[in-house]
């Protein structure tokens, strides 16, 4: 009797696993079949496309317009998830390490960042940056990326970072090391797989960004892909875009996919550490 | 959450006597170094904790703070864009008339029932989610992988999903509920764009419900079952104490970030047919309009609807932050 009802639990328990994975999928297939939809099929309304075809795919690699925004996303996520984890690592090994004034404060603010209305930053940020000649430049883009990952990355670091054995790191100052070089020497390594995944959370979250990349930029120079998504006119005026969208979506979701495939458990870990309990 | 700007007198006391007890454990380095040993290494701590949280605090503070007392500036003068020669200081004149203005209520109107909404739906969904993400007894990997789908896509990317799905003759969703264009109609629309955002927000919710299931003490679940508690009544009187301040944060979490909806209303409608939210109306103000002064009204505006939300929640329930916990510090 005790199998059957594993198994029964099992049966259900299997039912609720594919209702999930199909409503994950669904919108992804969908995309990505109107990617290889050819023209003549692409207004048929059916899910798999009839006729296969790479010329979307073709078409988007062959315009400037696709493989320059590419580019730009994947330097200033790049470069911005660089940035906010080596900042948000100093700044998490003294708030889980350290006894300093203003350490509360530091963590109320991220706090706050993390629940900032980001459209309020819109608007006296494309006063400044003109005024500095940031507007539409990586940099323009970079600064604000930083600002919004770094609460993420101090959250999910100094959770990372609770776990280490810090005895490790008083051994090291026994034998003669300051705090400092017990930091790199000895705690960055073991801290690297945390470092990892704050990095991937990271830079998830300036690939994703929209309402930045469309309000601080204005031509190619800097337009990410998001961004350039909603300029796509494809290959001429009167042709209809929507292959050419769908295939660079396609694109732009591929790294998504990697990460999630192979990195799943990591960031499950980095969401949940940093989220109800430091 | 406490957000404290002063360590309180239990916080110094605690940290004399943490202090305390590291010297108490290397009485040899207190003896060669005489009097000040204590003082002088709790300098060096503290000089070594601002310094390495220096660089993430300017940052965080030139690109917010500054920018948002830049912006109260900017909303007290009229500062259109087209006509920078008319730029001048009218004091409160841009509020009264994006607070007397029909498109501003609307889209606030439009803003606050996406989250109120899609935050209820999602707390359910997630909770759902999450319960299943935690114990199914199969293909756990599987199904927390496909969660992490809809976490991770960019936004506009399954926007554009969900508009194409939508449009007639294109859409394998489009004749669902008979002929027509769901997009161009306001209450469809507003379904539609609150769909969207629930499929790509309830994986996160349950992520950090996950987090509070995770601190369920399984022999208690056990210990209920025993008694005869029915499934309900253990995730009832059991589960949910316990994820109690998971919940609160999650919920704060999506609040908040529901109330900055844009990316979704962007690709679907544009704002058409009264779909915009405030941050859409925002926007077209700025950039399409480029209406500085208006603009940043809207901001200022959004960042006091915002503030005072996450107050009430903080005042509500006093949740805990997450790293404010002085218990664990070292």
């Amino acid at each position: 009797m005790a199998t059957e009802t594993t198994t029964r639990a099992k049966l259900r328990w299997g039912l609720l696993d594919v209702i999930v994975v199909v409503f994950a999928l669904i919108p992804v297939l969908w995309i990505a079949s109107l990617s290889f939809k050819t023209p003549a099929t692409l207004t048929d309304g059916k899910f798999i496309p009839r006729e296969w075809t790479l010329e979307n795919y073709r078409t988007i690699f062959d315009t400037d317009q696709f493989v320059r925004a590419l580019v730009n996303s994947i330097g200033i996520a790049l470069i911005a998830t660089a940035v906010a984890v080596v900042l948000g690592a100093m700044a998490a090994y003294a708030i889980s390490r350290l006894d300093f004034p203003g350490k509360r404060l530091l963590v109320g603010v991220s706090l706050l960042i993390a629940m900032f209305p980001q459209v309020s930053l819109v608007s006296p940020l494309f006063e400044i940056e003109r005024q500095l000649g940031l507007f539409d430049t990586w940099p323009g883009l970079i600064l604000p990326y930083i600002t919004f990952a770094l609460p993420l990355a101090i959250y999910t670091l100094s959770a990372f970072f609770k776990q280490i054995p810090w005895d490790l790191e008083k051994a090291a100052k026994m034998d003669g090391a300051t705090q400092g070089q017990a930091f790199r020497r000895v705690i960055a390594p073991l801290a690297a797989p945390g470092l990892f995944t704050t990095a991937i959370l990271v830079f998830i979250f300036c690939w994703n960004d929209f309402l930045f990349a469309i309000s601080l930029t204005s031509t190619e120079r800097s337009r990410t892909v998001p961004a350039a998504l909603s300029f796509f006119t494809g290959a001429s005026q009167f042709e209809d875009p929507t292959g050419a969208i769908c295939a660079a979506a396609v694109v732009i979701t591929v790294p998504i996919i990697l990460f999630v495939l192979f990195f799943q458990r990591r960031i499950v870990s980095g969401l949940t550490s940093g989220a109800v309990k430091g | 959450m406490s957000v404290n700007a002063t360590p309180t007198g239990a916080d110094v006391a605690a940290n004399a006597e943490r202090s305390a007890g590291r010297h108490a454990a290397v009485p040899t380095q207190r003896a060669r170094r005489g009097r000040a040993p204590l003082s002088e290494n709790k300098k060096a701590e503290r000089r070594l904790g601002w310094l390495l949280c220096a660089p993430a605090a300017l940052v965080m503070l030139a690109v917010t703070a500054y920018p948002i007392i830049y912006s109260v500036w900017l909303s007290l003068q009229r500062f259109d864009l087209r006509f920078p020669d008319q730029r001048e200081f009218i004091g409160l004149e841009n509020y009264a008339t994006v607070l007397t203005n029909e498109f501003w209520w609307t889209a606030f109107g439009v803003t606050a029932l996406i989250t109120v909404v899609t935050v209820a739906v999602e707390l359910v969904l997630g909770m759902g989610l999450a319960l299943v993400m935690h114990r199914t007894l199969v293909g756990r990997g599987i199904v927390r992988t496909a969660a992490l789908i809809p976490y991770g896509i960019v936004t506009v990317v399954a926007a554009f999903s969900w508009r194409y799905a939508w449009t007639p003759g294109t859409g394998y969703l489009a004749n669902l509920f008979g002929e027509g264009a769901p997009l161009t109609e306001r209450a469809s629309s507003l379904a539609i764009i609150m769909l969207a955002e629930i499929w790509k927000t309830t994986p996160f919710m349950a992520l950090l419900l996950m987090a509070g299931l995770a601190l369920v003490p399984e022999d208690l679940l056990k210990a209920a079952s025993t008694d005869g508690a029915t499934a309900w009544q253990r995730f009832t009187k059991v589960m949910l104490p316990v994820m109690k301040p998971a919940i609160l944060v999650a919920l704060l979490f999506r609040t908040l970030d529901a109330f900055r909806v844009f990316d979704n209303i962007f690709i679907l409608t544009a704002g058409a047919n009264e779909t915009s939210s405030v941050s859409m109306l925002t926007y077209n103000n700025l950039i399409r309009g480029l209406n500085l002064g208006i603009g940043s009204t809207m901001s200022v505006l959004i960042f006091i609807a915002v503030a005072i939300v996450a107050f009430v929640f903080v005042k509500l329930f006093g949740t805990a932050a997450p790293g404010s916990s002085d218990d664990e510090r070292r």
